[in-house]
């Protein structure tokens, strides 16, 4: 007996119905659509600034980045205007803000995700998220009303603990008021804790559980089985948080404005006053014009393309970190 | 090796006799092995779980034998991981979790109020279902039990001994930097059986080792555990009937049975040696079970 194909009208029909394509075509077109409008909005915006800051740019050439000095009305002469302090006060109280926030944020998530008692866990959370929810003005006025007058005089005891040791007693230096690199950083790390917890919480809860127990059932403590089976797991979303609260401490504007200081100045004394890009462009935009405007947009840009500059490294480190935990060389 | 120098149980040591592992065809491994003579290392007396107010496994009383291969059997749900996992303590991890009667180790009660968790784990090791080793390097994997006990140093030795004993060092030795995920199934397997002989536990815990992995990878873990038997005691939970008849020396059956309110309680049905469970089991359960009539 020969086999023989079905005759066409008994065959089940392979054919693509339509329904389904059209929907699916529309359903990429939609995803496409919206990426690359995220792309589009991205390069407008770096377009229209630089464009706006141009006159800046091409007045200072390269100064403006290298020159410290920011004097828009001087008394003789053309006006200078040198990002450099301000470069500088934005990484300084940034860094001063995640130096303080991770290590809080990590413990906070590590406390919730793994040694809260469950009836503990949920308001835990709820605090973390409502300190998200205080506006950014609030914050500064508490920074500046309360918490600076209280900190100047801490500050001048830490100054007199590190005066004279090398170093040390430069970065602590002399505090003439509450208002500085120190106290914007302070206020910056209360801000971004909130998010960098919440990521961290969330990361820490994809670990599995069965390389929890591998640790445990070697008779890990557990903070030997936090060390071993939730960090490695966890290194691309701790930095992925990290990297959001930096982003968020480079661009605050107006807490850091109040408690910041207000003055031009590039000093490793973090007790000094100082300045931030964000914070420079909200307090003299209002009193600028022309190229005193286009200088103050160009802080804007050198402020996104800090950030972005940022972004890339991070997700270098975090790809290389991941390819070599699935398989790569170590 | 430590001895059991204050054997527990049901049991007592005879000097006389040696408890290592059969000298050939481990199938007939339980004859080899007359009842009584092998040292307790472990001795449950009748040992329930509770998971709140649920009793997952009620009055479980068997001992496990030094250098021996103890398997437990049965259905799902019967309580046999259960049971594993209350050996270690590995149970006090989950919420609502509560384990009655007594489990010794050495006469010891592991569940007394002095006694800290971690060093009991710390001796009887855990090998899972799923092989689940750290998202590090092969090296560093092996490592880490080590370095939590508290060895400094060199660990290069170390490494390369619970390697060779897992039978997975020949394969690794020129990429020990790379990530323990890169290996295969019954690789990474192995992996988990060195780190956890790297500590030189005295018990091994094996949760279904081979479920996950192919018949040529559960060859090889089979044979590693001949193996290890020499010089640690084990015991398996299997799913695969003809896996328990092929390791080990003593076998536990389990089932799951409905009591009067009609809640379903694990149990343990009958312990002895392998070779009488598989060829003239004491209880009519056990008979239908291994021979296919349920479960």
């Amino acid at each position: 007996m020969t086999l023989t194909e079905n005759k066409p009208e008994t065959r089940p029909s392979l054919a693509p119905q339509k329904g389904g394509l059209l929907a699916d075509r529309a359903f990429s077109w939609w995803t496409l659509g919206t990426g690359l409008l995220v792309l589009g909005i991205l390069a407008l915006i770096l377009i229209t600034t630089v464009r706006e800051a141009w006159p800046a740019f091409v007045e200072m050439g390269f100064r403006y980045v290298t020159e410290r000095t920011w004097d828009p009305n001087p008394a003789e002469g053309a006006p200078i205007f040198g990002a450099l302090s301000f470069m500088y006060g934005t990484a300084v109280t940034s860094l001063i803000a995640l130096l303080i926030a991770v290590p809080v944020s990590i413990g906070i998530a590590l406390f919730i995700t793994e040694l809260a008692p469950r009836r503990l866990r949920g308001s835990a959370i709820t605090v973390i998220d409502l300190l998200a929810a205080v506006p950014s003005v609030v914050f500064g006025l508490w920074g500046v009303l309360v918490l600076a007058p209280i900190l100047v005089d801490f500050y001048r005891g830490v100054h007199d603990v590190f005066s004279g040791v090398p170093v040390l007693g430069t970065i602590f230096g002399e505090a003439a008021s509450g208002r500085n690199f120190m106290t914007a950083g302070l206020i910056l790390a209360i801000m971004v804790t909130p998010i960098i917890t919440s990521i961290c919480r969330e990361v820490f809860g994809t670990v599995p559980q069965a390389d929890k127990d591998a640790a445990l059932a070697l008779g890990a403590t557990r903070w030997e089985m936090i060390r071993g089976a939730v960090f490695p797991h966890s290194f691309g979303g701790i930095t992925g948080a990290v990297m959001l609260g930096l982003g968020r401490a480079m661009g605050e504007t107006i807490a850091v404005a109040l408690v910041v200081g207000g003055s031009t100045n590039l000093s490793a004394n973090l007790f000094e006053p100082g300045n931030t890009m964000a914070a420079v462009i909200v307090q003299q935009f209002g009193e600028s014009t022309g190229t005193y405007t286009a200088a103050l947009i160009g802080l804007g840009v050198v402020l996104f393309g800090m950030t972005v500059l940022i972004n890339l490294a991070a997700q270098r480190i975090v790809r290389r970190a991941e390819a070599r935990m699935r398989g790569g060389v170590a | 090796m430590p001895t059991a120098n204050t054997p527990a149980g049901t049991v007592t040591s005879h000097p006389s006799v040696s408890v290592s592992a059969p000298s050939a065809g481990w199938n007939d491994a339980g004859v080899d092995t007359p009842d009584g003579a092998a040292t307790t290392v472990m001795n449950l007396a009748d040992v329930s779980v509770h998971y709140g107010s649920y009793e997952a496994v009620r009055g479980t009383s068997m001992p496990i034998r030094q250098n021996q291969i103890t398997a437990m059997i049965g259905p799902s749900g019967c309580g046999k991981s259960t049971i594993l996992r209350s050996l270690n303590r590995m149970n006090d991890l989950i919420a609502g979790a509560r384990v009655t009667g007594s489990v010794t180790y050495h006469g010891q009660d592991i569940y007394a109020k002095d006694v800290d968790p971690i060093q009991v784990r710390r001796r009887i090791g855990m090998v899972f279902q799923k092989p689940n080793p750290f998202p590090k390097s092969i090296y560093d994997n092996v490592a880490y039990g080590l370095r939590i006990n508290g060895i400094k140093g060199k660990l290069d030795d170390h490494v390369e001994e619970a390697l060779t004993g897992a039978a997975l060092w020949d394969e690794v030795k020129d990429k020990l930097k790379t990530s323990g995920l890169a290996l295969s199934g019954g690789q990474q397997q192995r992996l988990c059986i060195a780190r956890t002989i790297a500590v030189k536990p005295d018990v091994i815990l094996m949760d279904e080792p081979c479920s996950a992995l192919d018949p040529i990878a559960t060859s090889k873990i089979e044979d590693l555990m001949y193996e290890l038997s020499k010089s640690y005691t084990i015991v398996i939970v299997t799913h695969n009937m003809q896996q328990a008849a092929r390791v080990s020396h003593y076998t536990a059956f389990f089932t799951a049975e409905v009591d009067e309110k009609q809640v379903r309680h694990g149990r343990l049905v009958e312990f002895d040696q392998t070779s009488r469970i598989f060829t003239n089991p004491g209880d009519k359960r056990t008979e239908d079970y291994i021979t296919g009539r349920f479960g």
